[in-house]
């Protein structure tokens, strides 16, 4: 009950004092809309709905990466974040609380292109069972890199320049915008070890039924890569923040 | 019963050792002071002792609890305040009281009275709606030793509490460091001001080097420093010869003439007042004081950590600005 009361505390803070701020939400807003005007521009003809994987994609990984290295950087630099390392609470429930608000902002992020798309095209065929698992593990497998970054990170820029150094390859390798049977053969082992490549998979399949792999190795994989990463993440805190 | 017993503790950066097998205890209910220079060890022997850090070899134990292996528990009735004021910007005074109590589990209906009831102890009541980056530097200190406070813990750290902030926000944290202490609060207080020390503390610990050179109260530190005894005289003249003339009739003495009102003797042995009352009574020289003089805590903390004040006058400042 006391680690459940330190949770909330720490996720509601965080939505607060960050998420909910109006440079956030505008961002939240904003760059989604861009991309999705920016794709139907260069791609007149193309259809809305073949668009909608790799944008929902790109929101949730751009939402949830950089806010996580920067709340975390902005915090730690003020040391208001010893405060949550001295609460007599778990390093797991204190990561998770940080976490839940990340990606609880990048679902958030995720479904601005979805109800601007819902004004121009019919979404019934969309396999809704599929979407929200698929862009809540997006969410948490972005997160944690995000809180990889943070890891790394001293300054608020260095968070923000470590994520871009993620974020861009990744859009690139996952098979968002290339087929990765397109991809030089040296890459495609890359891709498969990005954990987007099985998000933007389930995507596909979800909304324009063009999935590459089984639904269920796709979700199978993204919760090994969230396990794996939110225990790399634990063990990167407890070596590097409590020196 | 101790509260905190710390036992051969030793914290290495690479090659640099920052704390140097170090052994003390704090009983409960004590103020404990932990006095030195930047960079003597204080800091990092806090950070071991709240498990913000890891000892390279030793034991912690807090109430009992060994804090190497039960971290999260010693947490728990811990209050903590760093040199830092560390609250958040973005949150006003009573939300920053109520996050922190949350933090330890303390359910809504608890915590708002106790946020309350902290501000206004605090005379904070009416900056309480205010952003915490709107407030004073004093306020800030004020707060966060609020914040620490907020659970009720068995044992505050303050780490340079009145380092920086203006003399009534001090004077007030000084008395309040005193009351806590009555309600049964064990404090450890770490300090650049000796006077401070000197003023609240039950127990003092110098620090220099990452190591401990002496533990105790203030008058067991001051009789550890073999000082002699020294006696200042305040008459109605002094005539230039006096002082040879003290020093030929009192064998072992050391007389120093300060001003034509005053001379100071000084001797190994203790100075018996009425056979040097009676000399100069028999030269008719009346006197109108005699005061022992004792070395002052600085000069114990000179004296035996090798470290002059003004290098600690000198870290004030830089503290400070």
């Amino acid at each position: 009950m006391k680690s459940w009361i330190a949770f909330w505390n720490i996720l509601k803070k965080d939505i607060k004092n960050y998420y909910l701020k109006p440079p956030n939400i505008s961002w939240g807003i904003i760059f989604p809309l861009s991309w999705t005007l920016m794709q139907l521009i260069r791609s007149p003809g193309k259809n809305v709905l073949e668009l909608l994987p790799g944008l929902i994609a790109m929101s949730v990984l751009f939402g949830t990466t950089s806010m996580l290295a920067v709340t975390i950087t902005f915090e730690r630099s003020g040391r208001s974040f010893e405060r949550l390392l001295l609460a007599p609470i778990s390093l797991s429930t204190m990561v998770l609380a940080k976490m839940a608000g990340t990606i609880v902002f990048g679902i958030f992020n995720a479904f601005v292109p979805v109800i601007f798309a819902s004004f121009f095209i019919n979404l019934s065929a969309v396999k809704w069972g599929a979407l929200l698992p698929a862009v809540f593990l997006i969410a948490i497998t972005s997160s944690l890199m995000g809180l990889l970054i943070a890891v790394s990170a001293e300054q608020v820029f260095e968070a923000q320049t470590f994520s871009n150094f993620f974020r861009f390859p990744m859009l690139f390798l996952c098979g968002l915008f290339i087929p990765i049977s397109s991809l030089p053969a040296f890459l495609r082992p890359v891709s498969y070890c990005l954990p987007l490549t099985y998000g933007t998979d389930i995507l596909k399949g979800a909304i324009i039924g063009t999935n590459t792999l089984s639904p269920a190795l796709c979700f199978g994989l993204l919760l090994v890569f969230s396990t794996i990463l939110f225990l790399i993440c634990r063990y990167n805190i407890n070596r590097k923040w409590i020196l | 019963m101790e509260m905190v017993r710390v036992t051969n503790l030793k914290k290495k950066y690479g090659n640099f050792t920052a704390v140097d097998d170090i052994s003390f205890d704090i009983k409960k209910g004590e103020i404990f002071g932990f006095l030195g220079p930047n960079g003597a060890g204080k800091t990092s022997t806090i950070n071991m002792i709240i498990g913000l850090s890891r000892p390279t070899a030793g034991d912690i134990a807090v109430n009992g609890i060994d804090v190497r292996k039960q971290t999260k528990k010693a947490q728990a009735i811990m209050g903590i305040v760093a040199d830092e004021s560390n609250l958040y910007n973005e949150m006003n005074g009573f939300d920053n009281l109520c996050f922190c109590a949350a933090l330890y589990g303390i359910r809504k209906e608890e915590r708002e009275p106790k946020a309350r009831q902290l501000l206004e102890q605090f005379r904070l009541t009416d900056a309480g709606n205010r952003p915490y980056k709107a407030y004073s530097k004093g306020m800030r200190r004020k707060l966060t030793i609020a914040a620490a406070l907020i659970h009720s813990p068995r044992i505050l750290f303050l780490d340079e509490p009145t380092t920086g902030i203006d003399v009534e926000s001090s004077r007030y944290i000084r008395d309040m460091i005193v009351d806590l202490k009555k309600q049964g609060t064990t404090i450890f207080l770490t300090t650049h001001y000796i006077e401070e020390a000197q003023r609240i503390c039950d127990r003092i610990a110098f620090i220099a080097n990452g190591r401990i050179v002496a533990t105790g109260t203030v008058p067991e530190l001051m009789e550890s420093v073999k000082h002699g005894h020294t006696i200042h005289f305040i008459t109605d003249e002094i005539t230039e010869c006096l002082a040879d003339e003290v020093q030929a009739h009192f064998r072992g003495s050391n007389v120093t003439i300060r001003s034509d009102r005053s001379l100071v003797m000084a001797s190994e042995q203790r100075i018996p007042l009425l056979p040097v009352m009676a000399f100069f009574r028999d030269k008719g020289i009346e006197v109108y004081e005699a005061e022992e003089l004792r070395p002052s805590l600085e000069d114990v903390f000179v004296k035996l950590t090798g470290i002059e004040s003004s290098m600690l006058g000198k870290e004030k400042a830089n503290t400070t600005s």
